[in-house]
């Protein structure tokens, strides 16, 4: 790939995504461009490129950032974040009656984190007086909110980080794949959601898992998201980040929640602002 | 250092099961089918057991019973590692007293989490 070429899908994933990157990484660069290639008739990356630049087809550009922002993801991903959801976060949003719980996982890709989430919630149905829930799943790939939606995963999928007796308890098999059952996949709502763009539209949530998303972002943008997420948490509400990613030192409208690594609360100060 | 007994009849999968777990700081004894396993559990119990299902002599299900009526039969980890992949077969397994399951192919990050998830593995 020519490093012009790499350098137009550069700014055509920042543009839209605002994440970064690294043109230098051709190889993965193109292994992702490949599928959209073929996928759209083109006889290889070269065209691609070449039409993009010809075109500026909205549509296809947006199939290219799809493509390049795809990130890991899996069940339970790095377990701790969830047991706290489920042992500290969910018993806490039982005490505060009169009003439903809301939660939102954004950049949720292909749905693992929010069925994580909901399987989370219904372990605890039977021990607490739950409130009633809304989840919201976000992406910005429409196509990762099909998959998500359609509770679909492979037999790796669901071997990387789902316990073996919640792949019983929640799952059937389908041919090949597994699907997440219906009762499960009935307790989200999905919207496809640009973090860029304005949030407040969707409301104020209690809880907000945002992981490896911050992370990828242009450093120049963190603190625009991280701001519009502050805003986006009721006042009492959790913000919980990847492992390594943090606010502090990018926007002061987010601290840290004291012995909850990972997890964030809106900042007093900035509560009457909100 | 904790020790991993791997029963499976392919002399492959023994071996790639073995450098996956030494990899992660076990130590790993070997076994070519349940009856084989059943008489290194007699003489130390392992403190963790990776299981292939189908095998001649005595097969993993067969082997997890007996296992798990021996005295300090109920100390291993039992984690499963078969082809078979439907709900059934993984029910009875964990009726019958396995603690994870991993459905084959498998490669080394399946086998760490699942470690991970039945306790073997921090």
């Amino acid at each position: 790939m020519r490093p012009e070429d790499a350098e137009v899908i550069r700014l055509v994933v920042h543009s839209r995504s605002g994440v970064t990157i690294d043109p230098h990484k051709t190889y993965s660069i193109e292994s992702h461009l490949a599928p959209i290639a073929r996928r759209e008739g083109f006889a290889g990356i070269e065209e691609l490129v070449q039409d993009l630049r010809a075109r500026r087809d909205d549509k296809l550009m947006w199939a290219v950032t799809e493509a390049l922002t795809q990130g890991e993801t899996g069940f339970y991903r790095d377990r701790a974040p969830f047991d706290r959801f489920r042992d500290e976060m969910l018993p806490a949003l039982a005490a505060r009656r009169g009003r439903p719980a809301r939660i939102w996982s954004a950049a949720c890709s292909t749905g693992q984190e929010v069925y994580s989430l909901c399987m989370a919630i219904d372990e605890m149905a039977g021990e607490l007086p739950i409130p009633q829930i809304e989840l919201l799943g976000s992406d910005l790939a429409e196509r990762r909110l099909e998959k998500a939606q359609s509770g679909l995963y492979t037999q790796f999928e669901v071997q990387r980080g789902l316990p073996i007796r919640q792949l019983v308890r929640h799952f059937e098999k389908v041919d090949d794949l597994w699907r997440i059952s219906a009762r499960i996949r009935e307790m989200v709502r999905w919207r496809r959601v640009n973090l860029l763009a304005d949030l407040r539209p969707l409301g104020q949530f209690d809880v907000i898992f945002c992981r490896y998303v911050v992370g990828y972002l242009d450093p120049a943008l963190r603190g625009r998201v991280l701001d519009q997420m502050a805003r986006a948490l009721a006042d009492d509400g959790w913000l919980v980040l990847g492992e390594d990613e943090s606010p502090v030192g990018v926007t002061d409208t987010l601290q840290p929640v004291p012995g909850w690594p990972g997890a964030f609360a809106k900042n007093p100060a900035h509560r009457a602002a909100a | 250092m904790k020790t991993c007994l791997v029963v499976d009849d392919s002399r492959v999968i023994r071996k790639v099961a073995r450098r996956i777990l030494e990899d992660l700081g076990l130590e790993v004894a070997e076994a070519a089918d349940g009856m084989e396993a059943m008489a290194w559990c007699r003489t130390e119990m392992p403190d963790a057991i990776l299981l292939d299902w189908n095998m001649p002599l005595m097969d993993g299900l067969e082997f997890l019973r007996q296992l798990r009526q021996a005295p300090d039969g109920d100390q291993p980890v039992v984690v499963f590692c078969t082809v078979e992949n439907d709900i059934e077969h993984i029910a009875l397994a964990l009726e019958t007293g396995a603690d994870e399951y991993i459905m084959k192919p498998f490669d080394g990050d399946i086998l760490q989490v699942k470690l991970a998830e039945a306790g073997v593995y921090p």
